[in-house]
């Protein structure tokens, strides 16, 4: 029987960075899961994606958020990223889960499900749209402030449908 | 999975099923579902084709078996409407999400609702069947029709599950554009 979830790359970074990209993604795919397991350089860090390298205001996200002490629910428009934690508080560990639906898909809009978990500090789950027809091709998770740090692991697999 | 630790290599994931709608009916299913696996999981981007010219408000659901009896399904939930974060629970008819699909309205046509729902021990003819499940929607526009939530649901009803059923409920039917994929999990 053919695998339906397939491991497509993965990685751990031998230093930090602000961002990793995995490129050249096959369309043989229904749905992309990315998992990204590790720690920030800085408490004020966030998790985010970007897809195909698109830096316009083309994403947005609704999310529902715990801390520990409060629950709430938050939406950005017009922004430059899909924000998985929507603000950085804790610098981990944390594990953020990205299913990425239909990404191959070239006539409609793509919609994101993240999970990011710090046992720590909080967790949150967030849908999230790039308003884009194209086919992805290409994941960056990234980080403004100011790093993801040496040791977190990225692995990115592809769930194909029958 | 921690960072220095080798990738999880989810080899007993297997795709059972895809279904996509038709555009003239509210229902999607699956049937004749094999008890080889443990636990199964649903993967749907989905979309109603009602335009009425407001964002509509027809919710999505799930049933077992073809059984719609009242009272047997429950479901609580935690969810984001983009302003506030909520809770409720119910006894229903069916499993009923409570959550909003997006519908064929201009400015929603691009965009879908998406969900992954996790039905556990599915195939067990000696348990209650329960089920979890995410469900998103966004679509750039501060509406609170647009949501993120999750969710528990029960079946109260032992027979091992056959079939399963999404619907639309309020109006409108599946777009022919939406997709609906059924995965078994293996056990030990």
């Amino acid at each position: 029987m053919p695998a339906t979830y397939e491991p497509i790359a993965t990685t751990t970074l031998s230093s930090s960075a602000t961002s990793y990209t995995f490129s050249s993604i096959p369309s043989t795919y229904t749905d992309l899961v990315l998992v990204v397991a590790g720690t920030f350089t800085n408490t004020n860090s966030g998790g985010n994606l970007r897809l195909n390298g698109d830096t316009g205001t083309n994403y947005s996200t609704t999310a529902l958020r715990g801390t520990g002490t409060t629950v709430y629910a938050t939406r950005s428009i017009n922004r430059s990223f899909i924000a998985g934690n929507e603000d950085g508080s804790s610098s981990g560990p944390w594990i953020f889960i990205w299913n990425i639906n239909n990404y191959a898909n070239a006539s409609t809009y793509k919609t994101v499900l993240v999970r990011a978990s710090d046992a720590g500090a909080y967790v949150s789950e967030t849908a999230g749209l790039w308003r884009s027809t194209s086919a992805i091709n290409s994941i960056t998770f990234i980080t403004f402030d100011p790093g993801i740090s040496s040791g977190t692991t990225l692995t990115l697999y592809g769930i194909k449908a029958a | 999975m921690l960072a220095g630790n080798t990738f999880y290599d989810p080899a007993n994931f297997i795709s059972i099923a895809t279904a996509t709608g038709t555009g003239s009916s509210n229902t999607i299913t699956f049937s004749g579902i094999p008890s080889t696996y443990k636990h199964l999981q649903i993967r749907f981007r989905v979309k109603d084709t009602e335009n009425l010219g407001v964002r509509n408000t027809n919710i999505l659901g799930l049933y077992f078996n073809g059984s719609t009896t009242a009272g047997t399904y429950g479901k609580h939930r935690i969810y984001g409407d983009g302003t506030s974060a909520l809770a409720d629970g119910s006894s229903t008819s069916q499993m009923s999400f409570s959550q909003t699909i997006i519908c064929s309205l201009p400015d929603e046509d691009q965009i879908f609702t998406v969900g992954i729902i996790d039905i556990v021990d599915y195939a067990s003819t000696t348990k209650n069947k329960t089920a979890k499940m995410i469900i998103g929607t966004d679509a750039n526009f501060a509406s609170t029709q647009y949501k993120i939530q999750l969710a528990s649901g029960v079946w109260v009803n032992t027979d091992a599950v056959t079939s399963i059923t999404l619907n639309i409920s309020g109006g409108g039917n599946f777009t022919n554009t939406s997709s609906v994929a059924l995965y078994g999990i293996k056990g030990a």
